[in-house]
């Protein structure tokens, strides 16, 4: 039986009011962890960058695959709801919030990376073009200035994106609220009133917004790849490198909106919202992507494999059979052979299938940003140059902290909004029998025997009658 | 602020009170600005809701486009005439590059254009005093109008009722 207004608001707005121990262990649990990296970034300040585990020539190893990896991570939410939304997708409604809120998190920890790895991170806003008396302009030619320009680009359309459908649930809050509460609420809401006005501007708004975000959110991820790409290193100065890399970043994406949706379900009991059906539509495109990884993982192998380059395959070796063998076959473990069977047959894609599937693409992902970043600089063209990388504790206790902080950030962020729009979801069961005439007019030969069907009136014509 | 307001659970029956109130806007003495629909979502397809779907949103969001290329174009090229750098050989200004931050300062001035062409025409942030219920929450339709004539209060009352209204409330 379909829920009315009234119990859609009570289930969404329950966790906001009230939280089981459950959801304060995980607090505690992801808050540890951000703290042990408070720790090691103050350790590292004090010490100097020397307690990492760089040395020449391998100058960009655990921080950047980081910074990579998240970047990619934030390509499930905004990305991903953007499309849904302009295809008007029905099944997206209790998805896109929880998709949109994983990019603004993994984003904005993906951005504080880079200035971790600054010899003196105080000093980050030099790289804001601004004329100083140093006469130190940032240089447009870098791809890290690109970085920069992209990132504040799609960090901010990804938090407008994510607040602008939060406003009218921020009023219901309010209205339904009290005390300090009511004042938070208010605040969020903008004094939203919900006139037809404020909800024709709201939804044009995100028309545009949606439109908007796609192109900058493939930009991202291309000028990251370019990163790498615009430096003469083996295996790096690659044409396919912008594909490859946003078609990764989508594919690590979605795999972390499953795992996080499957957390949500489950501390939230959201089980009545995020249904199988969601698990399973996204499977089906975590199916597609695992592939099309494959497709460009090998293509780039291919490619170098075939052009038997001397320093390039020195690097192709020292991934396929040397050293970095063990972490280049568990990646293609993660990333093809677990989840392949896991997706592509039905009776395994369930919401256990799907999640297992993810946590073993998240993990896999990131040994492939390692692989692309690691090999290569210890490989460069001449033998005097090569050299190797061990990481130190403090970069692997930032790496966790990374992941306290997304998990951190999201539980909090769960206890102030509601991890599903309401207001869409009530829309679209209202558009539900609209949604079923329309579809009937798609229907073979029923256009023409009942013309009547052939594009619904307005309700308002029927309603002047 | 005062106002007097009907709550409906139909939308058709909302509607029917929105065209009576528009159609008896001169015996009533009350302006088209005083008639007010508030509803807890979007409701498409009605005269009470479509006639506001008229927006420049589109529009002003391309001219905030323009704008951001222009400043990127402007940021890039003076930079590197008052500090040229020379880089790789290079020239000293380069377009292929530049192209790259005045694209992204194009995508960056649409999306502020559009935040703000939304604040301002859906009239946000608006702390006053607005009319509202938390009935619209659970599905209802407010429709009323604010600061009602005392000799049209009676009548505007029953044709609220009649058009179907669950219930009528005033705020003194």
């Amino acid at each position: 039986m379909e829920k009315t207004a009234e119990q859609i608001r009570g289930d969404l707005l329950r966790p906001l009011f009230h939280s089981g121990a459950g959801y304060w262990m995980a607090v505690g649990l992801t808050g540890g962890m951000v703290l042990a990296g408070i720790f090691a970034f103050s350790y590292q300040v004090y010490h100097g960058l020397g307690v990492w585990g760089l040395n020449w020539p391998v100058f960009w190893a655990f921080d950047i695959t980081n910074f990579v990896f998240w970047i990619g991570i934030s390509h499930a939410g905004t990305l991903i709801s953007a499309i849904l939304r302009l295809a008007n997708a029905g099944w997206r409604r209790p998805v896109t919030r929880c998709a949109e809120a994983i990019t603004v998190f993994a984003l904005s920890i993906g951005a504080i990376i880079p200035i971790c790895h600054l010899g003196r991170p105080w000093l980050f806003y030099w790289l804001v073009p601004y004329p100083s008396e140093r006469h130190i302009w940032p240089n447009f030619r870098s791809p890290l200035l690109w970085d920069f320009f992209a990132i504040l680009t799609y960090l901010t359309g990804s938090t407008i994106f994510l607040f602008l459908p939060i406003i009218p649930d921020a009023a219901a809050a309010r209205d339904l609220a009290h005390g300090w509460r009511k004042k938070i609420y208010g605040f969020l809401s903008l004094g939203w009133q919900g006139n037809p006005r404020q909800w024709h501007r709201l939804e044009s708004a995100m028309h545009v917004m949606a439109i908007a975000i796609i192109p900058v959110a493939v930009s991202v991820h291309t000028i990251v790849s370019w990163d790498f790409a615009m430096t003469p290193v083996p295996m790096w100065h690659s044409t396919i490198f912008g594909p490859y890399f946003v078609c990764g970043a989508i594919f690590s994406g979605v795999a972390a909106l499953i795992l996080a949706m499957a957390f949500l379900r489950k501390f939230l009991h959201l089980e009545e919202y995020l249904e199988p059906i969601h698990f399973d539509h996204l499977g089906k495109l975590l199916l597609t992507m695992s592939l099309l990884w494959f497709y460009f993982t090998f293509a780039e192998r291919l490619t170098t494999w075939y052009g038997n380059g001397v320093s390039e395959m020195n690097v192709f070796w020292s991934s396929i059979r040397q050293n970095f063998a063990p972490l280049f076959w568990t990646m293609i473990t993660c990333n093809l052979i677990i989840p392949f069977p896991l997706l592509a047959i039905k009776r395994f894609r369930t919401i256990t299938g799907t999640v297992i599937a993810s946590a073993t693409i998240v993990a896999g992902m990131w040994i492939e940003r390692f692989l692309i970043i690691v090999p290569a600089l210890e490989h460069k063209f001449l033998p005097y140059s090569w050299g190797s990388y061990r990481p130190t504790w403090v970069e692997i206790t930032l790496m966790v902290a990374g992941f306290g902080m997304m998990g951190l950030l999201y539980l909090l962020f769960s206890k102030v909004v509601p991890m599903i729009s309401m207001w869409e979801l009530e829309a679209g069961i209202r558009k539900g029998p609209l949604v079923r005439r329309r579809a009937a007019t798609f229907e073979p030969g029923v256009a023409t025997a009942n013309s009547g069907l052939a594009e619904p009136q307005s309700f308002a014509t029927d309603v002047s009658r | 602020m005062k106002a007097l307001y009907a709550l409906y659970s139909d939308p058709d029956a909302a509607q029917r009170a929105v065209n009576f109130l528009k159609t008896a806007r001169g015996s009533l003495g009350i302006g088209q600005r005083q008639i007010v629909v508030v509803t807890g979502e979007p409701f498409d397809g009605y005269d009470f809701s479509d006639e506001h779907s008229r927006t420049h949103i589109f529009l002003l969001a391309s001219i905030g486009g323009i704008v951001g290329a222009i400043l990127g174009y402007l940021l890039t090229r003076f930079t590197q005439l008052s500090y040229p750098l020379n880089t790789g050989g290079m020239p000293i200004v380069t377009s292929w590059t530049n192209g790259i931050i005045i694209y992204e300062m194009t995508m960056l001035g649409a999306i502020i254009w559009t935040l703000v062409t939304l604040l301002v025409t859906a009239r946000l942030p608006q702390f006053g005093k607005s009319i509202s219920d938390p009935a619209i929450w659970q599905g209802k339709i407010l429709v009323g109008v604010t600061d009602p004539p005392d000799q049209a209060r009676t009548e505007l009352e029953q044709r609220l009722r009649h058009a179907g209204a669950s219930e009528v409330k005033s705020i003194a």
